[in-house]
């Protein structure tokens, strides 16, 4: 199927700089007893220094096998069959990830050192009986040539960092010893341990009640800006891409459907899933007795994707003898690229 | 201080790791007691149950040999407190163990209980330990590779002997191995020591003569723990090798060997300790037969004999003796637990 690449032209948030990381054409597959299931299926991303690049999708709709990616840790049968991620350590050299063996050494020190990762369940996600502090420290001692008793003052430098009170006792507490929020802090701090360039953040927030919620996203927020990292942040809830997002790719069944900056994405949504998502959101000051609209349907089995667009079998103005036919290409069409037959004409007409 | 400021204090004191684990410990102990206590008055009743006291089986036996005189009867008669209430003779027997150090008598060999087991029970407990050890050596390594290589040749290879080491009689194998070793190697089977040395002092020959006949009753024994602990840690690593906090620490940069052990495995280890505590009981009583078959000095076989002849004081102080060992290898075992798995101890 021909794919219509934009990216030949600089990118709609026109940086000069290089991005940091550059995803052409990913496509990570699962090959399961079942089929072929495609859980990326084409991705182009620019993810930049010092922005945070939102990610957002529906559950199930590949955004986090998109960031394993990105570190080579998608668990098997998945694999990546297609395209490039394009990495540029900052000192002229570019590497492509999805070359590289996943667990060779020059892809090991890339993870947490250069790109760090944070995961949705804060619960889950620390070792469960080992020390905090020692699963911080334990980062440090894999990138940096330091001793024990200066890792542990990082580390602790580190937690007082992520705010969490009395880092030092808390150095030596187990993660069930932390509520949610504080693993989660302390899940950022192993991720910063090493001064990383780019953060992926994978629903960090989705396992805590809302006013953690804020706390975390805000730390993230200014972390990034004090430390210039990209963050490259996965979620399904639009309040908080609409609270952290710079950059915002919407994300449909393993391809992105519409990118574009966030002003741009929540003035002038073009893609009728990008509109269907807007309108889901109960907004203050609204009719009561209105039944908020929801996208009808539910996101199709990854195994019978349908033919042409994946979201025609749910989209309002789906086109028949259009959008059944062919895949649409990330096209610009207002202020964001756009993946829809809907805007195709007036685009290839200019 | 008020006493929520004294919990906060207590809650956050720098000894608090250390303070957690000897409180599991005193709570641990203090659960000894009750068993310890059970586990002597069921022995005492076994001791009673045959028809008699020990005095009657003792002067019938003795009766053809002239029989006792009234003096001695009587001062047995005292120590064991015969006659008098159930209780009396309970704490009588208790405490010559606990005070005296002494068991009672073995009726069929006339002399004291305490110079028979203690050889016999220092053998079962070195023949545990190096069981364990075996079991240990060969499940963890073999467990860990069925997990990490799950459907693997090798993973199958496993899989296929340890369903043969647990379905095959240990009795069975003891034979065959015996055979083998006699055919093929011409090895003295039966014992521990080949029969010149036996009832020789210690040296180093003899010591390697132990080596080269221990190593199959410790193989025998340990074959279907082996097997069963090579199951239990596949299935716990499966369990764990997918968890979250697996990713993390791939995310982190670790390579696979070292996140492998550092987090999944340690997870998954509680079942090795455990088997400490039920390692010894199954010495003890469920491989009586190997060690009938083996010939070898542990107490099984004593046990067994005692029990046939009705010797009450020495089958009493072989269960009570064995069961206070299991105690404190589950206590040994639970302690191990606490220290590895910080989970359990703040319980």
């Amino acid at each position: 199927m021909p794919q219509i690449r934009m990216h030949t032209e600089p990118d709609q948030t026109s940086h000069t700089v290089q991005p940091l990381v550059e995803i052409r054409g990913l496509k990570t597959h699962f090959f399961t007893d079942d089929g072929v299931v495609k859980a990326v299926e084409g991705v182009d991303l620019d993810i930049h220094a010092n922005r945070t690049h939102c990610i957002l999708g529906e559950s199930g709709c590949g955004k986090s096998i998109m960031a394993r990616s990105i570190l080579r840790i998608v668990d098997a049968p998945g694999k990546i069959v297609e395209g490039s991620i394009i990495y540029r350590p900052g000192d002229g050299r570019s590497v492509d990830l999805a070359k590289m063996r996943p667990g060779s050494r020059d892809l090991r020190e890339i993870r947490g050192q250069d790109i760090a990762m944070i995961f949705q369940e804060p619960m889950s996600s620390l070792g469960p009986i080992t020390k905090v502090g020692k699963q911080i420290v334990e980062t440090i001692h894999l990138h940096r040539r330091v001793s024990k008793a200066e890792a542990k003052e990082q580390a602790i430098e580190l937690l007082d960092k992520v705010g969490i009170p009395r880092p030092s006792e808390r150095f030596e507490a187990y993660p069930f010893e932390l509520s949610g929020g504080m693993r989660q802090r302390a899940m950022i701090a192993m991720a910063l341990s090493c001064r990383p360039r780019l953060l992926i953040a994978d629903e960090p927030t989705t396992a805590l009640d809302v006013t953690t919620q804020a706390q975390i996203l805000d730390l993230i927020a200014e972390l990034k800006e004090e430390l210039e990292m990209g963050v490259l942040l996965i979620t399904h809830d639009l309040g908080v891409v609409a609270e952290v997002a710079e950059d915002v790719s919407v994300t449909y069944m393993g391809k992105v459907v519409e990118k574009g900056d966030v002003f741009s994405i929540f003035e002038d949504p073009r893609h009728p899933y990008t509109q269907a998502l807007m309108q889901s959101v109960p907004k203050l000051g609204m009719e009561k007795r209105h039944r908020l609209p929801a996208i009808k349907g539910m996101v199709p089995h990854p195994l019978a994707r349908p033919s042409g667009c994946a979201f025609r079998t749910r989209c309002s103005q789906a086109m028949a003898g259009v959008c059944d036919k062919d895949e649409p290409g990330l096209l610009k069409s207002g202020k964001t690229d756009v993946a829809c037959f809907l805007y195709q004409e007036e685009t290839a007409s200019v | 201080m008020s006493s929520r400021h004294l919990a906060v204090f207590l809650w956050y004191h720098p000894w608090r790791a250390t303070s957690a684990m000897f409180g599991f410990l005193y709570r641990r102990l203090l659960y000894m007691i009750p068993t310890v206590f059970l586990i002597s008055v069921v022995t005492f009743v076994i001791i009673q149950l045959p028809p008699g006291d020990y005095l009657d089986t003792l002067a019938a036996e003795l009766s053809d040999s002239g029989g006792l005189d009234e003096g001695t009867m009587q001062a047995l008669r005292d120590q064991y407190g015969l006659g008098q209430p159930m209780y009396v003779q309970y704490l009588k027997w208790m405490s010559q163990i606990l005070f005296h150090g002494n068991f009672g008598i073995s009726f069929e060999k006339n002399i004291p209980v305490n110079d028979i087991i203690w050889d016999k029970l220092g053998w079962t407990f070195a023949i545990s330990l190096m069981t364990l050890l075996f079991i240990w050596m060969t499940a963890l390594p073999i467990g860990i590779y069925s997990a990490v290589r799950k459907y693997s040749a090798g993973d199958y290879i496993a899989t296929f002997f340890g369903f043969i080491g647990l379905a095959v009689p240990n009795f069975l194998l003891a034979l065959v191995m015996m055979y083998v070793a006699f055919k093929y190697f011409g090895q003295s089977v039966g014992g521990l020591v080949s029969p010149q040395y036996l009832g020789e002092p210690w040296t180093f020959d003899k010591f390697l003569d132990l080596l080269a006949h221990i190593w199959m009753p410790i193989v025998v024994v340990g074959t279907s723990g082996a097997a069963a602990l090579i199951r239990i840690m596949r299935a716990n690593l499966l369990d764990e090798l997918y968890r979250p906090y697996v990713v993390t620490a791939r995310a982190k940069g670790m390579s696979e060997f070292q996140l492998l052990l550092k987090y999944p495995v340690r997870v998954a280890l509680n079942p090795f300790v455990s088997t400490i505590g039920w390692i010894l009981p199954t010495l003890v009583s469920g491989e009586i037969i190997v060690a009938v078959v083996m010939n070898l000095p542990t107490t099984g076989p004593l046990l067994l004999r005692a029990l046939l002849v009705q010797d009450m004081y020495l089958a009493g102080s072989l269960i009570l003796l064995v069961s206070i060992l299991t105690v404190i290898g589950t206590l040994v075992s639970d302690l191990l637990l606490a220290w590895i798995d910080p989970r359990i101890r703040y319980q």
